[in-house]
């Protein structure tokens, strides 16, 4: 009998051995769970965070670094001062439901998103575009109105994927895509199950055999889910401040990044008080970024004096650009004509950044005269009330997009209420240059002339702050768009 | 409350207590009139639901279609998605059309998932309704237990430790005490998940993610039904029957449990049928800390989707769920006490 419990215990141990070595499933965790499973309806980040790049591919793709990448085109190359693309495709690209990829199949998806009755999020993105020919299967030519030098970003978006025309309409409960994983299931409220593709044109790209999507809403259990082994990676934990006890933990890593959210103190341009820009500069000398960061993002956050993200080259610091000096600010607050301090309304929406942000830069304000009036609204409410209506003086939110700065050209309809003939001509400048040397040099205008104009009081970075098992490699650090990369990832002993 | 004069009669108590039987009201006109009216409550309780529940989501800030496509959206993206989801039609046809499709049994499409309401719901619904059914029956147990017991030792320690710990767990919010509980049972003892639902396909299994939860929200229904039941069974001690019950010689116990039990069971049975009605507003909080995907979690994701089609219909089906509950609490005082059918 022992002899037999000891066989038995042994081979509970291999069995067990066995099982752990050859560990190719995942379960990673995420705060918000998608609405529904396509892009090209919804413009929720956790749409891509799951299904871009692992199951529906665009024409291009952004790297690790920021810089783009083939993705379903294999090459391009872009002529006649910059309004021609054309684009390569790989031969045998199937979807997962066996349908073919043709040239005409990425011409009828670019139709789709840019046709008059279209509700993609990312339209805008297909204005530009004049002509889509397909001279052969594997060569699409874009011809564009004008030359853009973000066209090939944007190709890499959700709302740019390429659908298969059968299976288009379904993707909201059901992706078909040609990426090397594919759709098995979602438990709505609870996860989304991926499993490697069979048919994907490159077999051996993916190591994970399964990857679950859980959607844990709480930052409070995000924690004790990590710690009870239920989750193996959190790429964006809620509760920052927990980070050191993970750090001290061996069973895990802490892999601290950027993204591309810049957060400022978003002011009003076109309403009193910060329509006069003494004001705006007023507050600018008031923000201290340092007790913000500490506060908000448990010190994680980078500090940023513009609009651009600073692990990118072409990043200039101007975070001394208004030092901190309360004198000085009553003093421009004195010329604008509000001696007796300014009565303003600050509009958070509920993001943890944006509540904690809020509630410190107010307490700073109030030092200058300010009287900081904090009214939290939840996202709805901001979409309505900040963002539709203009209705606010300041408020805090993260802008995640890449190559975000041509807000500041939206003129008077965008949210900011920021119009200027000088940042409108560089920006066009920019959008339009092909030279790298130059177009840096824009850039760098750019970031200074909305420093300049102190249209916002630029705070932090938000920062990419995830807890992984110790075990697992292929991890992004930093995050300039909003996507998993499964096919990295693997398990090492 | 003084005991009738039958109560008095010596036989009444060597034969046991009637048991529940169908209620036997006085002729069937008083029967039917009083299905009539509660039909009639029922409805305009809905009715009037549904109007005041319209209202309140018109009023509020926030379009589905924005929400949608995000604010790098394009304008006229979101006039088109506006005009899709028949949100540009004016107000009355849409409380009409709504209306309409409730009276069909159609509880219409969602305008984020996409999919029918009823199905959406359905999904919430099994993992909601064992949790609730679960957490009531625990806080009938340990409330029931400890309200007599405590009774039963009043004044002495036992009494006061009850009365402590009740009013502890009426003090601790609930998802204080689950993120304790998970703490303890999830991660230092790894005995239960500390979150998620995997699906009723995995069989009895999925049960155990359903104990923390459920224990979570079971204290403080229990702590608060403990101390009602204290309090009723205190005061039906003091009644003369109890004492006869005891001078003909049976036991303190079965004095307790056969006649001082049922008698106090009044306003326990109202305070469980409000908790059962409240329950669901626990689930909102409980749900979102175990991350399970029910109908609290449903409700919290819709308003802050402003899914507003789903918004109204759960919130119908809620007005629904309470008047039931309240109709079934009434059939149970009758049940509970055989006077109550004829005072109708």
């Amino acid at each position: 009998m022992r002899v037999f419990s000891t066989s038995l215990a042994v081979a509970l141990l291999m069995t067990a051995t066995a099982a752990f070595a050859a560990k190719d499933t995942i379960v990673i965790g995420m705060q918000d769970e998608p609405p529904v499973l396509d892009p090209t309806q919804n413009a929720a980040a956790a749409i891509d965070v799951i299904f871009s790049v692992n199951v529906y591919e665009s024409l291009t793709r952004i790297g690790e670094d920021g810089t783009v990448k083939p993705s379903l085109a294999t090459s391009w190359t872009i002529g006649e001062d910059g309004k021609v693309y054309t684009f390569k495709l790989p031969k045998g690209v199937v979807f997962d439901n066996g349908e073919k990829l043709t040239a005409e199949t990425v011409k009828w998806s670019f139709d789709r998103a840019g046709a008059p009755n279209s509700t993609n999020p990312t339209k805008r993105h297909f204005g530009n575009i004049a002509r889509i020919d397909t001279p052969d299967a594997e060569t699409v030519i874009i011809r564009l109105k004008a030359p853009s030098s973000l066209f090939l970003s944007y190709m890499a978006s959700g709302g740019a994927a390429i659908f298969d025309p059968k299976s288009a309409d379904n993707n909201k409960s059901t992706p078909v895509g040609t990426g090397p994983y594919k759709f098995k299931q979602w438990v709505k409220g609870d996860r989304v199950v991926l499993e490697k593709s069979t048919t994907h044109r490159d077999p051996s790209k993916a190591q994970i055999r399964q990857a679950t999507f859980k959607f844990v809403p709480d930052a409070a259990a995000q924690v004790p889910a990590l710690l009870a082994g239920d989750i193996d990676a959190f790429p964006t934990i809620g509760a920052t401040e927990t980070l050191d006890r993970f750090k001290s933990d061996s069973r895990f890593q802490v892999v601290i990044g950027s993204t591309e959210g810049e957060v400022p103190l978003i002011l009003n341009n076109n309403k009193k008080p910060f329509d006069d820009i003494r004001m705006r500069r007023a507050v600018n000398h008031v923000i201290d970024r340092k007790s913000i960061i500490d506060g908000a993002t448990s010190g994680y956050g980078l500090p940023i004096g513009s609009h651009f993200p600073p692990h990118h080259p072409w990043y200039i610091d101007l975070t001394n650009r208004y030092p901190r000096d309360i004198a000085k600010a009553k003093e421009l607050m004195k010329e604008a004509g509000y001696a007796n301090g300014a009565d303003v309304s600050l509009k958070p929406p509920p993001f943890a950044y944006a509540r904690r942000s809020a509630e410190i830069v107010a307490a700073q304000l109030m030092e200058a005269g300010f009287r900081v009036k904090i009214e939290p609204v939840e996202w709805a409410q901001w979409l309505d009330v900040v963002y539709k209506q203009k209705n606010y003086d300041m408020t805090v939110v993260a802008h995640v997009s890449p190559w975000d700065q041509d807000n500041y050209t939206r003129g008077l309809d965008y949210y900011y209420g920021y119009q200027n003939a000088e940042m409108d001509a560089l920006m066009k400048q920019a959008l339009v240059e092909s030279d790298e040397t130059k177009r840096k040099d824009l850039y760098g205008r750019i970031q200074r002339k909305i420093a300049d104009d102190a249209v916002h009081a630029f705070m932090f970075q938000l920062p990419r702050t995830g807890v992984y098992a110790a075990k697992l490699r292929g991890i992004w650090k930093n995050s300039p768009v909003s996507v998993t990369d499964l096919a990295g990832l693997r398990w090492v002993d | 409350m003084s005991p009738s004069p039958a109560s008095w009669r010596g036989r009444e108590y060597e034969r046991p207590l009637p048991r529940a039987q169908p209620i036997r009201y006085n002729g069937a006109v008083l029967m039917t009139s009083f299905a009539l009216r509660r039909l009639a409550t029922f409805i305009a309780t809905l009715i009037a639901t549904s109007l005041v529940v319209f209202l309140v989501l018109e009023v509020l800030p926030g379009d589905p279609a924005l929400l949608m496509l995000g604010i790098d959206a394009q304008p006229d993206a979101v006039a088109a998605l506006r005009a899709k989801l028949g949100l540009d039609k004016p107000a009355v046809e849409r409380y009409l059309v709504w209306m309409a499709g409730m009276v069909r049994g159609d509880l219409g499409i969602s305008h984020t998932y996409g999919t029918s309401v009823a199905e959406l719901i359905g999904e919430r619904l099994v993992v909601t309704l064992p949790l609730a059914l679960i957490a009531m029956t625990l806080t009938t147990i340990i409330a029931l237990t400890l309200g007599v017991f405590a009774a039963s030792k009043h004044n002495t320690i036992g009494d006061y430790g009850v009365m402590t710990a009740t009013q502890l767990g009426i003090a601790i919010p609930n998802f204080w005490f689950a993120i304790l509980l998970v703490l303890l049972f999830a991660v230092a003892l790894g005995w239960l998940p500390a979150g998620g639902f995997p699906g009723w396909d995995q069989g009895p299994i999925a049960l155990k993610s359903l104990v923390l939860p459920a224990f979570a929200l079971a204290l403080v229904q229990a702590a608060i039904l403990a101390r009602v039941t204290r309090s009723a069974v205190l005061e039906v001690l003091r009644e003369d029957f109890v004492r006869t019950a005891r001078a003909k010689g049976l036991t303190r116990t079965q004095t307790l449990w056969r006649h001082v039990l049922r008698n106090s069971l009044i306003p326990v049975v109202t305070i469980m049928g409000l908790q059962f009605s409240n329950l669901l507003a626990g689930t909102i909080i409980i749900e979102n800390v175990f991350y399970l995907p029910g109908l609290g979690r449903l409700i919290f994701q819709s308003i802050n989707q402003r899914d507003l089609i789903v918004v109204k219909d759960v919130v119908v089906l809620l007005a629904a769920k309470v008047v039931v509950i309240n109709f079934i609490v009434d059939l149970l005082y009758a049940v509970i006490d055989p006077r109550l059918r004829t005072q109708r």
